[in-house]
């Protein structure tokens, strides 16, 4: 089954990022495809390469990370939601002339176009609030 | 038909009662996050959910709450693989949050 | 199952000013209506107060959410729901709402769930 994941909640105000992180892992483990892990709102936090949590406290960006490489996943951040938020990648910063950038690698920015498409091409959408 | 996931304590949020007014005999209700509160023995539980409808606590968020040995008896906890084979077993979910 | 299954039912739950989620639920509307995927949109629990009148964002330095739900006629979203027990709950009349919407309880509204392929909630 082809199963697209959109993620809302912020990942430090809601579990929402844990949520759906378990819930992919769990997916992946049975054979599922995953068409699309879409972070939308709050959850472009999710993709901040700037976040420095204490060492005994569970890094999500990590395991997304690791996840994502290791099972080729399209992992993308809503551009416009990003942008409201601060999280840039290079060309977004140079666009709009920050001084940084701090999408972590493995993510992507992308348009809502990403989302419409997900919900077409899957055969199940599951939507994580905050 | 439609797997109804609820994230919000029952004693903090109304998801629980707008999703009981949607919800039918051939629907599931999944429990994740602070949602799994509702599966508490209480009033502001599941005391108005047909007994037909099954409902499910995502386990590792009722052991993170230390509630797991206190479930309502109908509710049936399930682990990651429980939820992910809930979402395909329904055609479609609707996230109550 | 209408329209080989692509159709999607967004449902919004929560008021117009609660950080950027009704805009962003518009946006996505928008999206999927521009990429001609059958929308249908249903406002129920906090979300009827999106379409309540006399909203002036501005003075909470918001832009005001009732104006930007105007354009959906323009995109051809014209599905439109209205749940009717969230609009009794809150004493808000049909009548007065800032969009056309039909108002939908009971069968009507199971049936809105049942009919979308995908359920996409804000």
């Amino acid at each position: 089954m082809k199963i697209a994941v959109v993620v809302y909640g912020s990942p430090t105000g809601s579990g929402a990022a844990a949520s759906a992180y378990r819930y992919v892992s769990a997916a992946l483990e049975l054979g599922h495809e995953i068409t699309r892990v879409f972070f939308y709102g709050e959850a472009v936090h999710t993709a901040t390469a700037l976040a420095a949590p204490p060492q005994d406290e569970n890094d999500l960006l990590s395991r997304w990370q690791q996840l994502g490489q290791a099972r080729e996943l399209d992992l993308v951040v809503c551009i416009a939601a990003a942008l409201r938020r601060g999280v840039l990648d290079a060309d977004e910063a140079r666009r709009h002339e920050k001084e940084a950038c701090n999408l972590a690698p493995g993510f992507t920015l992308s348009g809502l176009g990403q989302l419409t498409d997900a919900t077409l091409n899957s055969d199940r959408v599951i939507t994580f609030g905050g | 038909m439609i797997l109804h996931i609820v994230n919000k304590s029952p004693f903090q949020s109304d998801c629980l009662n707008s999703c009981l007014r949607i919800i039918s005999p051939e629907d599931a209700l999944l429990l994740i996050e602070d949602g799994v509160y509702a599966a508490l023995d209480t009033p502001r539980g599941l005391a108005s959910l047909a007994p037909a409808i099954p409902v499910y606590a995502l386990e590792a968020d009722c052991r993170a709450r230390g509630i797991l040995d206190q479930l309502h008896a109908s509710v049936k906890p399930t682990d990651d693989h429980g939820f992910v084979e809930l979402t395909l077993a329904y055609a479609k979910s609707q996230s109550w949050f | 199952m209408q329209e080989a299954d692509k159709s999607l039912l967004v449902v919004v739950r929560h008021g117009p000013y609660q950080g950027q989620l009704a805009r962003e639920a518009l946006d996505a509307v928008l999206t999927a209506a521009a990429f001609e995927q059958p929308v249908s949109l249903l406002f129920m629990d906090d979300g009827v107060f999106q379409l309540t009148p006399n909203q002036d964002g501005s003075a909470i330095d918001a832009k005001n959410l009732a104006t930007m739900l105007a354009v959906l006629p323009m995109y051809d979203v014209d599905r439109v729901y209205v749940e009717l027990d969230s609009l009794n709950l809150r004493a808000i009349s049909p009548e007065s709402l800032t969009l056309p919407a039909t108002p939908v309880g009971g069968h009507a509204l199971r049936d809105l769930f049942v009919n979308n392929a995908h359920l996409l909630s804000f």
